[in-house]
This record gives C-alpha cells, structure tokens and sequence, in this order.
C-alpha cells in the first residue's frame, strides 16, 4: 500500500475473526488490512515517529524517529525510564497527540493526519485505552464508566433504544474483569485494582483491536499488578486482543510477548 | 447521552453552581414583582384617568365654546358612528369655589364641568364614582333624602370609616339651617329696631304675628320668615353641584377621614361668563354628592354642576334660537382600541383651527410616559443584576472546567469530540439557567399573589404602615402577572445563563486530551 493513506478502501480483504463471539460487535471497516503471507498482519504501526516539547524556546526532543510494528494479536512492552518518551508514544499511537514527524498507521491506514472527527471515531472504537491513575470519572458508577464510551458512540436517542443490549455487554465485561458484584459503585468507593478492572471493562467495551496500557500497574500493589495482568493476558490469549503496555518495570515487561526498550527516543530490540 | 448524564451529575453535586444562579433567582423574581406591580399599578392608573376622561374629548379653542352641541354630535356621528358608542355635551370653566367653614371664608381652586345628567353616564364613568347609591344608577341633581354610603365603596368595608356621611343630605341640610335661623333670628331680635308707630304698621305686625304661630307649633322660627321669595334652606336647594371628595375630605391626626363640606352645603361658585371682556360670576349651588375616583389630581380640582344652569349663568344661550353653546363633547367609542383612528378622522373633518380634537392617552401623555419611563429604566437595572449573575456564572465555570480538566481528557480519549464536551457545559450552563429562573419565576410569582399579605406581614414586623393607602389612593398594592413579561423574563435570563457558559465551554472544548491527562 504505497499510496497515501486512502480513507475509503481500495482493497477489502476479509478481516480475520479474533475476538471471542461475545465481544466481536459487528463495526465498519475503516480500511482494508495488508494480506500478509508469513505473520500477522501489522495491526498498528509507527513510522520515523518524532515529538519534542517546547519549553520556552528551546526544543526538547522526546522521540527521535520510532519505528515500530504490532502485528496483529500480539502482546507488546515498551520499557524505558521515566521521562524516556513512552507515555508520548502511546499517546501518539492513540491518535490522542500529533507526532512532529513521521506516520501513524492502524491497519496500513495514515491515522495521524485523519480529521478530528474521524480519530475521535478511530479512539472511540477501535482503540481502547487505560491508564496508570485509571482516569474514571468521579460522577458515574462503575457501570457507567464502562457504558461511557457507548454513549460518546451514539445521540441520546439511539442509545436509549439499544440500551439493553449496551446494559447487557457493560454487565458481561464488568464481570468478565471480576466486577460483577460491584456495578452501582462509584470510582471512590472502589479500590485501585477494581478501578483498573473497570477501566479495562471500558476499553473494551466497544470491541477495540488495540488496547493501549499506559503504566496500567504502576500504581497498584505487586499482587493486583499481577491479577491486572493477567487479565491483560487472558485478554490476548484469548481473545486475540492486541495489546500495547507501557511500563518501566522489567518484570512486568517481560510477561509480554515481545519487548521493546525505549532509549533516547529511540527503539531498541530487547 | 453522556452529555446529559454528566451534566445531570454536575447538577447535582456542584452546590457552588447552584449558588452562583442565586443572583439569577432573585433577579427574575424582582423583575416580575416590579413589572406586576407596575403595571397594576398603570393599569389602575389608567382605567381611572379612562374612566374620568372619555375615549375621545373634542374641544373647542376658546373657553366660550361652540354653538349647537346637538348638530356637532350629529356631525361627529356622520363622520365616525360607527365606532361611537355615546357622546355628552360639557362645559368646562376655571372657577373659584368659595365656602363657609368654621366661621371662616375658605376658597378653593377648582375645575368647573357643566355635565348633562341624562347623557353623563354614556361617555364617562362619572356616576360610578358616586357616593349615593341611586346617584350611581342615574345622575341627579337633586339633594337626596340621606341613604349616602359610609364606607369608603371602592376600598372594601374594612377601610375608610365615613359615619358622618349617614346623616348627609336633607337630614344634614335642615339641622344646619335651623341653626343658622336661630342664630339669626337672635341677631335680629338683638338688633332690631323698634317698629315705627304707624297705624298700619302695627296692623301689619299683627298680622303677622298671627300667622306665625298658625303656621305650625313644631316651627318657632316660622315667623322670622319676613317674605315667601326668599330662599328657604330648610326646604329649597340651589343649583347641584358634585364635588371632587378631595376638595372636603382630609385626614386628623388619628388618619379618621373628616369632612369641610357634606352633601347638603351651600357653596359659591365664582366663574368668568362668556362676554367680552369676561366678567366673574357668583352663583350658589348645593353640594349634593361626592366624587371619588381615587386620581387625587382629579378629587381635589372637579366640581360638576348641570350643564343648563352653568351655560345660562354664564351667558351661553343664545337668545334667539334658545340653544346653548359647550366647550366639549365627550365621545366613548365601542372599542377604546380605536381611539386614535377616530381622532384623526374627526381631526380631518373638522377644521382644527377651531376644534382641538385628542384621545384620553394625549391628554394623560406625559403621566402615562413618566410611569411607561419608570418601569423601562427599572427592567434596565433589574436585567442589568441578572446580567451581573451571568458574570457570577461566568466565573464559576471557568472554575468548573479547571476542576474537570482530567474528566474532559479523559471523554477525549474515549472519542469525545470538542462540540460534544462543549455540548456538555452549554447544556450545564443551560439547566443553572433552568433551575434559577425557574425558582425565581415561582417566588416571583407567589410572592406577587400573597402581595398584600406580605406587606401586612411587614407592617405588623416592623410596626408602620409598608403601603399607605392614603399616599396612593389604593388600599390594597396592585398587581397583574402579565404571562408574556414572565415569559420574556425567564428567557432572558436563560439566554444570560447560556451565553455566560459560552467561553467556559469553548475552553472546555479546545482542551488538548494529552495535556488534560497529564493533570494530576
């Protein structure tokens, strides 16, 4: 696909089925995928990706050219110290920044330069993500949370007519993640491992490809890190969910499938 | 969806938003108390000089009028009848009212109106404002036999005591007389000289004297009467005259309503007459009712008295044809709407060199203007608090949107678009204004209801009077809820709301999601 991201497909090539019959929802395709003979295909890709920051006048540069390839169904660690630029890369896979340079590609598609309106789509439902301070919202319950992205998705009036069924795959994951008892609870009641939970429930919620964790243990204790990983895991192994965690402890990062080390802004195989 | 459910919870757990649209409350209900109150006000205002001034009034320049009232109103009917519902002749003079109080001479300085007593009630509302009941019905002028109310009719029967009033009338009228005689007769019988001893003379005083008693023994002073010609108070009356209540009535020092004059008084009209040079005329007339319209610019100058008697004591009969000239006719119309189409037909059919033709609105302008000025300046200032609460809301949003910097991050994320979190805070911005005007509609609203408890609430709290009846001739505080000023006021004060949540908003919306995160 050397020609430039084209927003209406040129090529359709059926998608392969990954996610389990309970979380595959039916969606529209936002381009075709690369047929890959050997590999997965690549499912999110960053090109000679660079950012700096401006503090007063001078520059700072965080990325200086990432490439990076998740292929589809993979499990992949960025590690790298505090301030090594993971953060900004995750955020500029989730098309929530704009890279000074360099591409951003979902499913060999240009993402980065797509109209608000249509990353905005793009964040909304095929890319879910989680944090490391979670990031719920204090007003709504738990269920609420997870139902969030559903009503962002639609007006008032179709969700109102779809919302059993919205109620119905919010109480599923919520369960799934080992929620289920704690539906009506409001982020503050909850703990640090059951908020991370729900925040997974969120971002699954509207049956991404990509799951984008950014330090999503970093604030728990080891033994909730684990279950959240394993979770994450499950997830992947499963479901067939990639996942792109961030993290800058080695021995959560080597629970991925694959490790990358983020150094001076740059990727290093580890 | 989201975007009413979060603001729905913002609503609800933001109490600091919800103080900050006190403002708001409290200025819709000010401006609906102010602009009920003013426009009862106005109206009661209006529906009095209305009901004193007719429709339309057509009045000749010069104060001794025009000739022949009967072909002028024929005139006017050809030209507009078919809006007229009546008309009636008057005769309008300056006139000094002169009365005996106290032993004193007390002069007032009055508007004279000749009024015709069979066509009064056609074209205004003069004998509505009658103090006898029968006077109300139909106008006359003939001093009644008592039967005139003691209570203040227009104000309810708790206020304005009048027992003097019961023995108003003929009643009144021969207790003064036979005073008066008696005080005369002691004067006479002081004075007198002794009769000059004629033959005849004494004949004549004998004569006299017997029939005196052979009058009757009930009446002592009977014999004081020298002549039958001359005007007898305990039978006779002169000429009617009604007299504005404000020209007699006045309060003593415990706010009891007292009376110089009563139905029943004699009192001396001095008027110019209609010749060349004008000349003053004395006439007596004998005050047989009162008039209270509550306008104390109209109670304290009117004195009405039969049109025939004021055109013939000032020379406005012709002597020839014997049909009399008037300075005005009075003219309802059906539909007092029509008012200002009517004038300008008459004003194009009658030469306005000669005739000055109004509506009762040009007559009361500038009174109408002031009070009209009155309530737009205070909507300006009332409107001017909500447009301070606006500020108030202002602030407090953009407060608001600094605190939810990680929440609209996060919406972002999860796909927000920037119209959507704008969506949110407008919406928000919207249900403060809703909550505000709402509650200050109902206050506003209640308390224009319970107006009068109010003030009574007040009065008894702090011990004098809120509203003195007596300052505005209303004994109770007026007030009309006109839908349409509450409607406007709400609105407004949503639109204040709205746009007061506008720049918040925007900011809201422009929020970068990476930065919003990075909020810790």
């Amino acid at each position: 696909m050397s020609d430039a991201h084209p927003i209406a497909p040129t090529a359709r090539i059926p998608r392969r089925r990954v996610g389990s019959p309970a979380l595959s929802v039916p969606r529209v395709e936002l381009t075709a995928a690369p047929a890959s003979e050997d590999a997965s295909p690549v499912r999110l890709e960053a090109a000679g990706l660079c950012k700096s920051y401006r503090k007063g006048r001078v520059a700072i540069p965080v990325l200086r050219g990432v490439d990076i390839q998740v292929r589809n169904g993979e499990f992949l660690a960025i590690i790298g110290q505090s301030g090594s630029g993971k953060s900004t890369l995750l955020h500029l896979l989730g098309t929530l920044d704009a890279p000074d340079a360099g591409e951003v590609r979902y499913n060999d598609l240009r993402i980065d330069n797509l109209p608000a309106a249509k990353r905005d789509q793009l964040r909304n439902q095929r890319i879910g993500m989680i944090f490391q301070f979670y990031h719920l919202l204090p007003e709504f319950s738990a269920l609420e949370n997870v139902l969030s992205p559903l009503m962002i998705a639609s007006g008032a009036l179709a969700y109102y007519r779809r919302r059993r069924q919205h109620l119905a795959r919010a109480k599923e994951l919520l369960e799934l993640v080992g929620l289920g008892h704690r539906l009506k609870h409001k982020p503050r009641e909850l703990s640090g491992g059951e908020m991370q939970r729900t925040a997974i429930a969120r971002a699954l919620v509207a049956g991404p490809d990509v799951l984008l964790a950014d330090e999503p243990t970093g604030n728990l204790d080891q033994s909730t890190g684990e279950e959240i990983l394993k979770i994450l895991r499950t997830l992947n192994s499963q479901q067939g969910l990639t996942i792109v965690m961030v993290t800058h402890d080695l021995a959560i990062a080597e629970q991925a499938d694959r490790v990358v080390r983020l150094v001076e802004g740059q990727v290093q195989q580890v | 969806m989201y975007k009413l459910l979060l603001c729905w919870r913002y609503l609800r757990t933001r109490y600091i938003a919800l103080a900050s649209v006190i403002s708001v409350t409290l200025g819709v209900a000010t401006m609906i108390v102010v602009n009920s109150v003013m426009s009862g006000f106005s109206f009661e205002m209006k529906s009095r000089i209305h009901g004193i001034l007719s429709d339309v009034i057509f009045e000749s320049h010069s104060m001794s009028g025009f000739h022949d009232a009967e072909y002028h109103m024929e005139q006017i009917m050809r030209v507009a009848g078919e809006y007229i519902a009546g008309m009636t002749p008057t005769v309008h003079v300056p006139a000094m009212l002169t009365f005996k109080y106290g032993g004193k001479m007390v002069t007032r300085q009055v508007t004279l109106i000749g009024v015709d007593p069979k066509t009064a009630g056609n074209a205004s509302s003069l004998p509505e404002f009658l103090q006898h009941p029968e006077n109300r019905k139909r106008l006359s002028f003939n001093l009644r036999e008592g039967g005139y109310d003691t209570h203040d009719r227009q104000s309810g029967e708790d206020s304005g005591d009048r027992d003097v009033l019961a023995d108003a009338g003929w009643p009144y009228r021969r207790w003064w007389a036979a005073r008066e005689q008696a005080f005369e007769f002691d004067a006479e019988q002081a004075m007198r000289v002794p009769p000059p001893e004629f033959e005849g003379a004494e004949q004549q005083a004998g004569a006299e004297q017997a029939a005196g008693p052979a009058a009757g023994p009930k009446d002592p002073f009977a014999a004081a009467q020298p002549k039958q010609n001359v005007f007898n108070p305990m039978q006779e009356q002169h000429a009617g005259l009604v007299l504005g209540i404000a020209l007699s009535n006045y309060r003593d020092q415990n706010n009891k309503e007292r009376f110089l004059l009563m139905p029943g008084d004699d009192v001396q009209l001095t008027f110019p007459n209609a010749g060349n040079p004008p000349r003053a005329i004395n006439s007596y007339f004998t005050v047989v009712d009162l008039y209270e319209s509550k306008m104390s610019e109209y109670d304290s100058t009117f004195v009405f008295v039969p049109i025939d008697v004021l055109q013939k004591d000032r020379g406005m009969i012709d002597p020839t044809s014997k049909v009399g000239y008037v300075n005005s006719i009075q003219i309802r119309l059906k539909d007092e709407r029509d008012g200002d189409l009517v004038r300008d037909k008459l004003r194009a059919a009658f030469p306005t060199e000669l005739y000055n033709i109004s509506t009762w609105r040009d007559k009361q302008g500038p009174l109408l203007a002031a009070v009209q000025m009155e309530t737009a300046i205070l909507n300006v200032l009332l409107f001017l608090i909500i447009a301070v609460a606006g500020f108030g809301i202002l602030a407090i949003f953009f407060m608001i949107v600094v605190e939810k910097t990680r929440d609209i991050g996060i919406l972002k994320a999860l796909g927000a678009s920037g119209r959507g979190i704008m969506g949110i805070f407008l919406a928000y911005g919207l249900s403060l204004g809703m909550v505000g005007s709402g509650v200050g509609m109902v206050l506003g609203l209640l308390f224009v209801i319970y107006i009068n408890q109010i003030a009574e609430v007040l009065s008894y709290i702090t011990g004098h009077d809120v509203f003195d009846p007596s300052i505005y001739y209303f004994y109770k505080i007026p007030a009309i809820i006109d839908p349409f000023t509450v409607a406007w006021i709400v609105c407004g004060a949503l639109a204040i709301a709205v746009m007061a949540s506008v720049l918040p908003a925007r900011r809201a919306a422009r929020l970068h999601p990476v930065e919003a995160l990075r909020y810790e």
